[in-house]
């Protein structure tokens, strides 16, 4: 028996939550399998198996050229009943889930999206997420194949070098799926996103209006990061929901994460906590985003976060 | 954050910091306390209390002088912050009754100098166009409503201590437990307040937690009465005409009086508030924690349901609300306290643990500088805090039961009309007295004496009123007939002709044991109570300011033994202030004998001859009933039909008899042994409508909480000795002050020349804060400010006049003076009857010495 | 057209989610309950869809009968049919609720009339089992995509966009077709105090739910571990930039 890993890539770059998948999969004690979707994703064969994973299955047809959940999931499912894997992995991400969702309900078996801690047996015990990271579930999993995604960031990727083997499928798909594969692509500027900037400088009220960002991108422009926000930033107007870091919003994992004016509610903390440091500016020494930071300045960030930039670039020059 | 940890020490720890701990710890600062530490469970500027979901508007009118000044007080402390945004209001119309009260407003805004006016339905939707104006009967208007912003001063008031060096802060600071320590011979004593940040030794401690006192001060073993309720309010938009507006305020605030709403702009938006829907009351337990609350624990999730027809309503007087956006809607909780009043003051159970809860922001920084006071001088100087003092509630009155129970009957009095001698429906029959069964057969109509069943007055004396028509003539006005019958004039006159027994068991009886005793009460009262044993003595008791703190009469029953008689509404106030200064050295016992004993007094010419049947001593050989025998003043046991009884001559009426005691066993037998004794005199069940009102009135005897407040002082209410006493007692040095500086305001009994109001039948004052005019219609004020206006109303059959107590300064104070009274806004010509204490009928006293 | 959202009620709790003493379910004693985020956004794109195209709007869900509050606030801002499948307990497990769900999706079409588009919100607040919409989408045989941020009728056919790491990314599914929407859409429009009377005299058609139970059961919920961290502060105003700025050194960034 093995474990089916499901790549997470867009045409060939590989999602890093595969790797955090990887790490899951071991540890489910059998030889870790894992299905690329596309031609795009043969490249990545090598990183696979720096991470553990002893056969990669390439799937190819002419409609896994681009993303598309049905022929994903189509494919997902055709490999399951084709290799009779114990479990299948895959990424607990917007695409991960998605993929899982369609292959559970083509082998109409349940699946367990985000998935933290994973004790297998008969059923399987299973840790997961809910409230978006605020509560666990500890849950049961009785099924002839278990589907799981992986709580993203909850593992942390390592490699675990393997001795690999590749196959290459084509799996049935009907034509009709392309129905939902992409078919336009709007390409975003380039840089970096939100969700993978090193650094990201967020704006709550605090800074009052949407001029008030200015010296937030100025910061976030010098190390190359990018400028978040509150919940209560995109409902004042002051800038697009696609800013906005929460709940709702985006989950972010910065190296730095500078949280300026943003008082700290639960939706907020929960799109931020992944990040590996918090520096909170604020007046408020007993603000929520305080306390639970890892540092901060006690301070008016209209000040504050000018006083950072002149000092990053004074130290460039001098 | 961690690193913040609480001094280990404090003068004082205020807990809560909303409008009321913030701008307590500005006050205390200001009169010189230092080393103040504030501590809050929720974060700053808004940790989560009512103060941060209140709407913040003041109306100023109130018909309550208390609640009126600090109010008023308030709203010009929020000026001086420049945080007062004044925008008017309206209060409106749908229903006549509102249009009467609306009168009754006008009068007492007279009173208190608030500027305000009675406005059409056409004015009305001048000022607000987009009001339904076809709905309304009028409004009154009142320029100086504000809106104010709470959060702000409270900052600045907390901020101005801290940057005085005079005060701590810290948020996010839970209280885990209040610590005090025994005194021997005495209350507890607050020590220090543990918080999950270490613990802080305090001299004093506030609790200052609105919804949440009650929990608080229980971990000291002290009761704070209140309950948190729920308030609803939406907030709406946005609304084009508002938006346009471009403004916070440019409308008037809107309070839809007949339906309990009110509407207030809020930028393009417009709150809708209601305190129409059913009561709903939580425990302070209950309410959920800073973190696990949606918004703050204070706002909880609308109830639509409750709201529904309030929203109707609130679309029928604006029919633009009904298309605009519900973006906000709480169940907004606020304190509500038994009586409706805040509670204040030091804990009767904890010395040095203070309350000062259930506050609205209306007048939050009054009440906090009078608790400030408080504590720095013992007393309040501002203004008379007696209808807010925590130690006016009894036992009964701190329980749950009773406090839910006057909460949901008083919720949706909010913006009631509620008449001046409205009486409780719920909370009945909690104590009665041993004649209640022989009273309820004689028809007695029973009003509520915190908590005591007390005959207003006996239908069975309804056919009295054929004997005394001319006296007992109805009231045309059925606001002046409320809560009133014309049979209390009938046992007026019977009393006066015959003889009447009241009951008087509400009555407070303390008693003072030991070698200590004289002394203490000589230290606490202003007049000489070294009197001899069987002899009695009445006496204000004073603030350490020199102003009525009490009045009572003290009974010399052995050396080291006295006891105190004092009345319903303020027996808990006494009881606290007798208990606070109680010497600790074991000196002196206090014992609260009133649940024991029941009174009946006996009046009228008739009196002495009705007890002199029945009253015997030990051996069954007949009393001396005697002037000489058994003088004014004189206290003896007696033996009255078998029933140990003690006999006091003394009157609150104006006629010769007694006040008679035994305990609450013998009751009935004594009530029936008078009755039976009375029958040949046609012996009267008379009640408390002749007693506190007539009888008193044309007596012109004083009422703590009435005449007597600690605004004014012994000389101004004519109580004055003419020596004082050479041992030292409280308040004693402002007394001497006073006496040599005379007074500026003299109590004073008016009669009114005529009652005929414009529709041309009479009115009759409620002695709910009328003010007095000059002649030009001008309300006097006196020097130090304080303005005149009826403390008591009431008929004066006797003497065929209807009465009015008040103040006037010196040049007003002279009998034959000419001026007015407002009554409902109209004003009547009145006549200053008396100048002092003497009173109207039977000056000299002859009748109660004859 | 004919649209067709499928909420769910979820309590609405503040910073800290206190459990219940048995472990079974949130602690809502104080709470008040909503419909799922993505899925109010839903509504309102229902709403929108049917503002802009004609036709009728309803929605649909599977909740204890106290789940109707959800429905007529659906109803206050615009959506016309109200459909509860009354269950006894807050939930379904995902496979069930999709078979339920399912069927009366297939019961109400089977008299009214096929739905052009079925909206689900991305994943409920509370389970986040991110595959109901999908599993009905399968069972009926039509396309799905989730995460979806804008929506475009083009005849036949719908233009959903979705935003992904790399840009945006445009699915064209033909109708009828299941769309999870992701928040972030549109700014759902609150009710209007009108909206809220009308929608107490709207309808509420009942369907029996029914469905065999799934593969997972959860056994009971958690705290998640909270984070203890002792804040270290930097300073105190713009003294502090250069602590900060060795902090940024420190970590690699100020590069």
């Amino acid at each position: 028996m093995s474990v089916l890993v499901v790549v997470e890539h867009d045409r060939g770059t590989i999602a890093p939550a595969t790797l955090e998948a990887c790490v899951a999969a071991r540890a489910l004690g059998e030889p870790v399998h894992a299905l690329t979707i596309g031609v795009a994703a043969d490249g990545l064969v090598d990183v696979l198996a720096e991470h553990g994973v002893s056969l990669v299955v390439r799937a190819h047809h002419d409609l896994l050229a681009d993303y598309g959940p049905e022929a994903w999931g189509e494919t997902v499912a055709h490999e399951v009943r084709r290799s009779s894997p114990s479990a299948v992995v895959a990424t607990g991400t917007d695409r991960g889930n998605e993929v899982m969702a369609q292959a559970a309900a083509r082998l109409d078996l349940p699946f367990v999206a985000n998935c933290t801690e994973i004790t297998p047996g008969e059923p399987w015990s299973i840790q997961r997420v809910r409230w978006g990271g605020s509560l666990l579930e500890r849950c049961t999993l009785t099924a002839p194949v278990k589907l799981v995604t992986v709580a993203h960031h909850t593992h942390e990727a390592s490699p675990a070098p393997a001795s690999v083997t590749t196959e290459t499928i084509s799996p049935e798909l009907d034509a009709s799926l392309a129905r939902t594969v992409v078919a336009e692509r709007v390409e975003r500027a380039a840089g970096v996103t939100l969700a993978t900037a090193p650094l990201v400088v967020g704006g709550g009220r605090g800074v009052g209006s949407a001029d008030g960002f200015g010296p937030l991108e100025e910061l976030a422009a010098e190390l190359g990061g990018v400028v978040g926000c509150s919940r209560a930033v995109t409902n004042n107007g002051w800038r697009n929901h696609t800013d906005q870091v929460g709940q709702t919003g985006t989950r972010i994992a910065p190296d730095l994460y500078i949280a300026c004016g943003i008082s700290g509610a639960i939706q907020h903390w929960v799109g931020a906590m992944a990040s590996k440091k918090i520096l909170a500016i604020n007046t408020d020494a007993e603000a929520n985003m305080v306390t639970k930071a890892d540092y901060a300045v006690i301070g008016d960030l209209h000040q504050v976060v000018p006083a950072i930039t002149a000092e990053i670039r004074r130290r460039r020059t001098g | 954050m961690s690193e913040q940890t609480v001094p280990s020490r404090a003068t004082v720890v205020v807990i809560g910091a909303g409008i009321v701990g913030n701008c307590l710890v500005g006050h205390l600062s200001r009169l010189g306390w230092t080393d103040m530490v504030l501590l809050d469970k929720g974060p700053l500027p808004n940790p989560g209390g009512s103060t941060g979901h209140a709407s913040n508007f003041i109306f100023p009118t109130d018909h309550n002088k208390e609640m009126a000044f600090l109010t008023v007080e308030s709203q010009n402390q929020y000026i001086a912050h420049g945080l007062n945004n004044t925008c008017g209001g309206i209060e409106v119309a749908r229903e006549p009754q509102r249009m009467e009260e609306f009168q009754r407003r006008m009068t007492s805004a007279t009173a208190w100098g608030i500027d305000a006016r009675l406005v059409t339905p056409a004015e009305i939707k001048e000022m607000v166009p987009f009001i339904n104006d076809e709905i309304l009967l009028g409004g009154y208007y009142t320029p100086s409503v504000s809106v104010v912003d709470s959060l702000a001063t409270g900052t600045l008031m907390r901020e101005g201590a801290v940057a005085a060096g005079h005060l701590s802060v810290f948020a996010n600071t839970e209280v885990l437990d209040l610590e005090t320590t025994d005194v021997p011979g005495g209350l507890p004593k607050i020590t220090a307040v543990v918080t999950d940040k270490g613990r802080i030794e305090a001299e004093h401690v506030v609790v200052a937690c609105g919804v949440w006192s009650p929990r608080i001060a229980a971990m000291a073993g002290a009761t704070i009465p209140l309950t948190p309720a729920v308030h609803q309010m939406a907030d709406v938009g946005p609304i084009d005409v508002l938006v346009e507006s471009n403004q916070e305020l440019a409308y008037p605030i809107v309070r839809d009086m007949d339906t309990f709403c009110y509407e207030r702009q809020s930028a393009g938006s417009m709150e809708v508030g209601s305190y129409a829907h059913r009561p709903i009351l939580m425990r302070p337990d209950d309410i959920p924690s800073n973190e696990a609350s949606a918004l703050t624990p204070t706002e909880l999730p609308l109830t639509y349901d409750d709201f529904e027809p309030q929203m109707e309503q609130a679309i029928e007087l604006m029919e633009m609300l009904g298309d605009a956006e519900i973006k906000y809607a709480i169940n907004g909780l606020l304190s509500l306290t038994p009586d409706a009043n805040p509670v204040l003051g030091e804990t009767v159970e904890v010395r040095n643990l203070w309350s000062a809860a259930a506050v609205w922001i209306k007048e939050g920084p009054g009440i906090a500088q009078l608790v400030a006071e408080w504590m720095t001088y013992g007393y309040p100087h501002m203004c008379d805090p007696h209808g807010s003092d925590i130690s006016r509630f009894y036992p009964h009155e701190k329980t749950e039961w009773h406090i839910n129970a006057r909460c949901n009957e008083h919720f949706n009095k909010t913006y009631g009309i509620v008449h001046p001698r409205e009486q409780w429906a719920s909370q009945r029959g909690i104590r009665r007295s041993p004649f209640y069964a022989r009273e309820e057969a004689l028809g007695a109509v029973f009003f509520d004496a915190r908590g005591w069943e007390r005959p207003q007055w006996y239908e069975s004396n309804a056919e009295l009123m054929e004997k005394y028509p001319e006296a007992c003539e109805p009231r045309t006005h059925e606001w002046d007939a409320r809560w009133w019958s014309p049979i209390t004039n009938a046992e007026h006159l019977q009393m006066r002709a015959s003889v009447g027994m009241v009951d008087l068991t509400a009555f407070n009886e303390f008693d003072f044991e030991g070698p200590g005793a004289l002394g203490f009460l000589q230290y606490m009262c202003v007049n000489n109570v070294d009197v001899a044993v069987g002899r009695s003595v009445y006496t204000p008791l004073l603030t350490p300011h020199g102003g009525f703190r009490g009045d009572l009469t003290i009974q010399r029953l052995g050396d080291d033994h006295f006891r105190v008689i004092t009345g319903a509404f303020d027996g808990g106030r006494d009881n606290y202030w007798f208990r606070k200064h109680l010497p600790t050295d074991g000196s002196v016992t206090f014992t609260d004998r009133s649940q024991g004993i029941c009174t009946v007094g006996v009046w009228g010419p008739n009196a002495a001859a009705t007890m002199a049947k029945i009253v015997t001593d030990h051996t069954t050989a007949p009393y001396d009933l005697s002037q000489e025998g058994f003088p004014y003043g004189a206290v003896r046991d007696v033996i009255i039909d078998g029933v140990p009884c003690t006999m006091f001559r003394i009157s609150y009426v104006g006629e010769n008899g007694w006040e008679i005691y035994t305990r609450m066993e013998h009751g009935l037998k004594l009530w029936d042994a008078i009755w039976e004794a009375g029958q040949e005199f046609e012996i009267c069940p008379v009640g408390i409508g002749v007693y506190a009102v007539t009888g008193r009135i044309e007596k012109g005897y004083r009422l703590m909480g009435a005449e007597l407040e600690s605004e004014y002082d012994p000389v101004e209410a004519g109580l004055a000795r003419p020596k004082v006493k050479s041992a030292d007692f409280l308040g004693k040095e402002a007394y001497l002050k006073a006496r040599e500086e005379g007074p500026a305001a003299i109590m004073c009994t008016l009669s009114m020349d005529s009652q005929r109001c414009a529709d041309g039948y009479d009115r009759f004052p409620t002695g709910g804060n009328e003010p007095i005019l000059t002649l030009t219609g001008e309300r006097i004020l006196d020097a130090k400010g304080r303005v005149s206006r009826v403390t008591t109303a009431g008929a004066g059959p006797s003497v065929g006049k209807y009465l009015l107590m008040a103040y006037l300064p010196p040049e007003h104070a002279v009998e034959g003076t000419k001026l007015q009274v407002m009554y409902m806004n109209e004003r009547y010509p009145v006549t200053v009857e008396r100048a002092g204490a003497t009173p109207l009928f039977d000056p000299a006293d002859a009748r109660m010495k004859s | 057209m004919r649209v067709l959202v499928c909420v769910k009620r979820v309590p609405a709790p503040g910073a800290k989610i206190n459990i219940t003493a048995d472990g079974q379910a949130v602690d809502t004693a104080y709470l008040a309950f909503t419909t799922s985020p993505h899925e109010e956004c839903a509504v309102e794109a229902a709403v929108q869809l049917v503002e802009a195209h004609g036709g009728e709007s309803t929605v649909l869900t599977l909740g204890p009968a106290a789940a109707e509050e959800q429905l007529r606030y659906a109803a206050s801002v615009g959506v016309t049919g109200c459909v509860l499948l009354p269950i006894d307990v807050a939930d379904w497990d995902p496979q069930r609720t999709a078979a339920a769900l399912t069927e009366a999706i297939r019961t109400i079409e089977a008299t009214d009339g096929t739905f052009d588009l079925v909206l689900f919100g991305n994943e409920s607040a509370d389970s986040g089992n991110f595959q109901i919409g999908v599993r009905v989408a399968h069972a009926l045989g039509r396309p799905m995509v989730n995460g979806v941020k804008g929506i475009e009728i083009d005849g036949d056919s719908v233009r959903a966009r979705r935003e992904a790491e790399a840009g945006v990314e445009v699915y064209v599914l033909p109708m009828p077709a299941v769309l999870g929407v992701k928040e972030g859409i549109n700014l759902p429009r609150y009710p209007t105090m009108k909206g809220r009377l009308n929608a107490k005299k709207v309808a509420v058609r009942q369907l029996t739910a029914s469905g065999e139970p799934g593969g997972q059961q959860m056994v009971t919920l958690l705290q998640a571990a909270e984070q203890v961290s002792e804040t270290v502060i930097l300073g105190r105003g713009a003294d502090a930039a250069s602590a900060v700025v060795d902090l940024m050194e420190e970590l690699g960034l100020s590069k």
